[in-house]
């Protein structure tokens, strides 16, 4: 199954990444969610073993390509997103979505406080308060994203 | 919901999760250390964005195969007036060309040359926007030509407007973008009716930039433009890059608040040029040493309404000119080195009147 996982996880990877980076309008980009973050967070609960630590680092090393002022920067914010969430998968996956939804919630605002923090002291701040938006945004849609990056799982199992 | 990856009762070691973490997040450390002081990883950095490079296509395609359509079903009354206009612009700069030639040998004959120096810019190179990111305070934008097409990294991009910036990351087929709306871009230019040079840096949207180091009694007013002065070692001299829309002076505010609109089209440009330029030329970027001062004179480009000598002569920067490397000048640090903008405190003679 390792392997089928593992393919799964990549696939995934690619299409959130896709719509992270899409070009979107001014407003759309502000309260757009970070996809790839979030599936970074569902597979480090769902499969701690498969994703996890290694995927978070990696997926963040692309976003660091796209998006970021150094390389290692969103690498370091999502592999500890992907710390935290493997650590305590087993107890946030009993979790009703609800509850789900707030932890998703202060982990990307954790994730974020370490981007501003690198942002800071790289000299590249950026200090609009726009760019906490998608922390609240990407917490309302964790109940829908799960769900879905769930299907083809469930199915499975 | 499945949970394959761990068996059921086989919990992951705590302390093998741990490790890990540390582990990347070391490397992750390492890794911004030498991306933000050596530049160790340009390498790492060219394999990455060419490996990007594939996704970033499948991800403009769907704006580009829009674009694409909108212009095959054009019709042929707005073809036929888009015709019209490109062949008035055309015959436009012949015009201007025919006056920048004449322009060009009398400054060669007043400088006692032989003959007319050739222009500035070597050779251009077309180059197609893949994506723009233009939101939030990040004004960046990648093309599709990259280190094969012999695209090096702090080279100028302009359109036929105006500067739009400077390539910050090369990779093999595409190259990274900082607009000069950037807010950690901060471009060198002068005034060019009173030839008062100062830093225009960008403000965070793509219609602003700001002239923040301008002593309150400085000579500027609205629809005054602003060229590149060939300070810091990446554009060349007199280039257009912005047009001042506001001034704003407060009694008690010891600077002026300047804004200025880009002249190049950077929301709407679906093109841009990458310059190559001589390096022997007199209006070059000045690199690591200061310009012979028979040689840092006036070099109109065509502009008819400019006359040859309307500029007050330029005295050559005292100091070694800085920012010899062409990495953006960081947006906070242009007012301590005094002999790039120098704007305050060196101004040339005619500034104030």
């Amino acid at each position: 199954m390792n392997r089928e996982g593992l393919g799964r996880l990549l696939l995934t990877a690619m299409v959130t990444l896709v719509l992270t980076v899409i070009p979107l309008p001014a407003w759309a980009d502000v309260i757009r969610p970070q996809f790839l973050v979030l599936a970074v967070m569902f597979w480090s609960i769902n499969a701690p073993r498969t994703g996890g630590i290694a995927f978070g680092f990696f997926a963040g090393l692309m976003l660091d390509v796209f998006q970021g002022p150094v390389l290692g920067e969103h690498a370091l914010a999502l592999s500890l997103a992907a710390y935290i969430f493997v650590r305590e998968h087993q107890r946030i996956r009993s979790k009703p979505d609800f509850q789900q939804a707030l932890i998703v919630f202060a982990a990307l605002t954790a994730y974020e406080v370490v981007l501003f923090a690198i942002d800071g002291w790289t000299g590249h701040p950026v200090t609009s308060l726009l760019r906490w938006v998608h922390c609240v945004t990407g917490a309302l849609i964790w109940p829908l994203i799960a769900p879905i990056l769930a299907f083809g799982a469930g199915r499975r199992a | 919901m499945a949970a394959f990856g761990t068996g059921a009762g086989r919990p992951l070691q705590r302390g093998g999760s741990g490790f890990r973490f540390t582990l990347y997040a070391v490397l992750s450390v390492v890794a911004m250390y030498f991306d933000q002081r050596g530049h160790y990883l340009e390498q790492v950095r060219y394999a990455l964005q060419g490996a990007a490079y594939p996704i970033q296509l499948a991800v403009s395609s769907p704006p580009a195969a829009w674009r694409w359509l909108k212009e095959s079903f054009q019709t042929r009354e707005a073809l036929q007036a888009e015709n019209t206009r490109l062949r008035s612009a055309e015959r436009d700069l012949e015009v201007r060309t025919m006056r920048y030639e004449a322009l060009a040998a009398e400054n060669g004959e007043l400088r006692g040359l032989r003959e007319a120096l050739p222009p500035v810019a070597d050779r251009w190179l077309a180059a197609e926007i893949v994506t723009v990111q233009a939101s939030g305070l990040r004004q960046r934008m990648l093309l599709n030509r990259g280190a094969t097409n012999g695209v090096f990294k702090g080279q100028a991009v302009i359109d036929d407007k105006g500067l739009i910036g400077q390539t910050v990351h090369v990779g093999p087929w595409s190259a990274e973008v900082i607009l000069i709306t950037d807010p950690e871009h901060a471009v060198p230019v002068r005034i060019e009716r009173t030839g008062l040079r100062t830093i225009a840096v960008g403000a965070g949207d793509t219609s602003t930039l700001a002239l923040p180091y301008l002593p309150a009694n400085a000579d500027i007013k609205p629809g005054d433009l602003l060229v590149t002065s060939g300070l810091g070692g990446v554009f060349p001299e007199g280039y257009p890059v912005a047009k001042v829309t506001e001034v704003h002076r407060d009694a008690v505010q010891p600077l002026a608040q300047v804004r200025a609109a880009p002249l190049a089209h950077l929301d709407s440009d679906a093109e841009v040029m990458l310059v190559w330029f001589r390096e022997d030329h007199p209006a070059a970027p000045t690199r690591a040493v200061a310009a012979k001062p028979d040689t840092v004179g006036e070099l109109s480009h065509g502009n008819p309404g400019i006359q040859p000598q309307a500029a007050p002569p330029k005295r050559p920067p005292a100091p070694p000119p800085p920012v010899p490397d062409a990495t953006p000048v960081p947006a906070g640090t242009p007012p301590a080195s005094p002999g790039n903008a120098a704007a305050p405190s060196n101004p040339p003679a005619g500034a104030h009147p």
